[in-house]
């Protein structure tokens, strides 16, 4: 037995949350000082002038480990709904299912790892 | 003359005290059990449904705002008082005995500090990203189960719930990391979510392996199922092999030290709240000390038995949700001593112990608890 049973309650929570928030912005705003000059206005970077585009080109790497994070965790999805029946009614013939699904999982880390996917450089 | 007999009736602060006693040693489940219901009734009659839970929703946010505000006060101190008595010094002890008012000190500072908006930055993804980061913190909490039937709400799909909430604060810091126009804040947002994402994978196959033990994937189900015997060693071996997994990939995904690159100050100034000032700062602040507490309290509740007592102290009776905050304040004196015991990691060092070890043996972790639940299923 909890408080809210239901979703709509979570969600009201939730707006409540952010409403409370945005009154402490409000506050600091109302408070806070507000002298802007073209100083503060710059990409801060420890005092220096700032050199080059702000957005600045970066490593595939990133792009690379969310793909390979995508996959896996499609995977890990894949296993919830199955484990959770596992115990209550699949019983020991589920635990051989479960052991040829975790294998192909295994196996395409395995892989991964042999093509240098999880070097970092 | 003789003096008047003394009356037998306490002093009325004495009375309080023991009122206020006898108020702490209340289980949670009668705070849920009779004040939930009893709200319920009296408004049932005035209120549509909807408004009743409306009603009971804000209470409940009234709770936990002030849960947050307290648990953030006691750990920012928490945290400064740990560095300094690890470094051989005092900590904070100006303001207040024992500089117990310190955070409130800051609170009233970071108020009256300017809220900056740079100029060149992505202005309403900008604005947005704190609440992202606080949004993500809030859901988690609301399934925490403090104490037997004492949560905001208990979801039947819990864990799963907390996962996918929980990954909402990695958008928060590419939002940050994007918008704020500056080339340490994007460097530091990616770094930090490549990180987060990495590690989400070893502690969502640990909490299968807790799901697959307890047949459940409700957070106040697993608890329950820990009556018998803590999941640290009623999972044998790999409960205490999960549990550091999980507390390994935990203190990663909320970028602590030894895992805080992203905000590694020498290379990146702040990282993706660098451009970030005042009110809007201390919300990632706040975000940050909470996920700690998150990942503390996830600890105490998927491998040490949650608001249940130990063993042969259940005869003490002592409450459910003073063994909870006993067993994540532990978890969070942890993850503190973590910070000044391991040196920063490199970034390949990083991903290499995330993909090369962490995960592998998370799987092998997941079998294992499976033969162990074959074991037992007779």
């Amino acid at each position: 037995m909890a408080f809210t049973v239901t979703v709509m309650g979570l969600l009201i929570f939730a707006a409540a949350v952010a409403a409370n928030f945005a009154g402490m912005i409000l506050t600091s705003t109302i408070l806070g000082p507000k002298r802007r000059n073209s100083v503060k206005d710059q990409p801060f970077e420890c005092g220096s002038l700032p050199v080059g585009p702000t957005h600045t080109r970066f490593h595939i790497r990133f792009y690379l480990t969310a793909i390979l994070f995508l996959i896996f965790d499609i995977e890990v999805v894949f296993l919830y709904p199955f484990i959770t029946i596992l115990r209550p009614e699949l019983g020991v013939t589920g635990l051989w299912i479960m052991g040829a699904f975790l294998a192909v999982l295994v196996f395409g880390l395995a892989y991964e790892w042999r093509r240098g996917g999880m070097e970092w450089d | 003359m003789t003096p008047a007999p003394l009356p037998l009736v306490p002093p009325p602060a004495f009375r309080l005290g023991a009122f206020l006693w006898k108020l702490v040693l209340t289980p949670g489940a009668a705070l849920s059990g009779t004040v939930a219901p009893a709200l319920r009734a009296a408004l049932g009659p005035h209120l549509p449904p909807a408004g009743v839970e409306a009603v009971l929703a804000l209470l409940c946010f009234v709770a936990m705002s002030g849960f947050v505000t307290v648990t953030a006060l006691v750990l920012t101190l928490a945290e400064r008082k740990v560095a300094a008595f690890f470094q051989n010094r005092k900590g904070p002890n100006r303001v207040g005995p024992w500089g117990l008012l310190q955070p409130i000190a800051d609170v009233v500072k970071l108020l009256q500090k300017e809220d900056t908006v740079p100029r060149a930055a992505d202005r309403p993804v900008f604005l947005l990203a704190p609440f992202m980061a606080m949004a993500a913190t809030y859901m988690v909490l609301a399934v925490l189960p403090f104490d037997r039937g004492l949560a905001v709400t208990d979801l039947d799909l819990g864990v799963l719930y907390i996962t996918a909430v929980s990954g909402l604060g990695v958008l928060s810091i590419l939002m940050a990391g994007w918008a704020s126009a500056n080339k340490y804040s994007l460097l530091g947002g990616l770094r930090s979510a490549a990180q987060i994402v990495s590690y989400e994978l070893s502690p969502a196959l640990v909490v299968l392996s807790v799901v697959l033990f307890s047949g459940t994937l409700s957070v106040q189900g697993i608890v329950e199922r820990q009556a018998a015997g803590w999941n640290l060693w009623a999972m044998g071996p790999m409960g205490v092999v999960g549990m550091l997994i999980y507390l390994t990939a935990g203190t990663a995904e909320i970028n602590r030290a030894p895992f805080d690159l992203p905000e590694a100050e020498s290379e990146l100034t702040a990282g993706y709240h660098t451009e970030y000032s005042g009110m809007r700062f201390s919300m990632f602040q706040l975000a940050e000390f909470m996920n700690m507490f998150v990942v503390a309290a996830l600890t105490a509740t998927l491998f040490l038995g949650g608001w249940q007592p130990l063993g042969p102290l259940a005869a003490l009776h002592i409450p459910g949700y003073l063994w909870f905050f006993g067993k994540s304040g532990a978890m969070v004196f942890v993850i503190m001593w973590f910070r000044w015991t391991f040196p920063r990691v490199r970034v390949d060092q990083l991903m290499t112990l995330e993909w090369k070890i962490l995960l592998p043996l998370s799987f092998l972790n997941l079998i294992g608890v499976a033969l162990w639940t074959a074991l037992g299923m007779k």
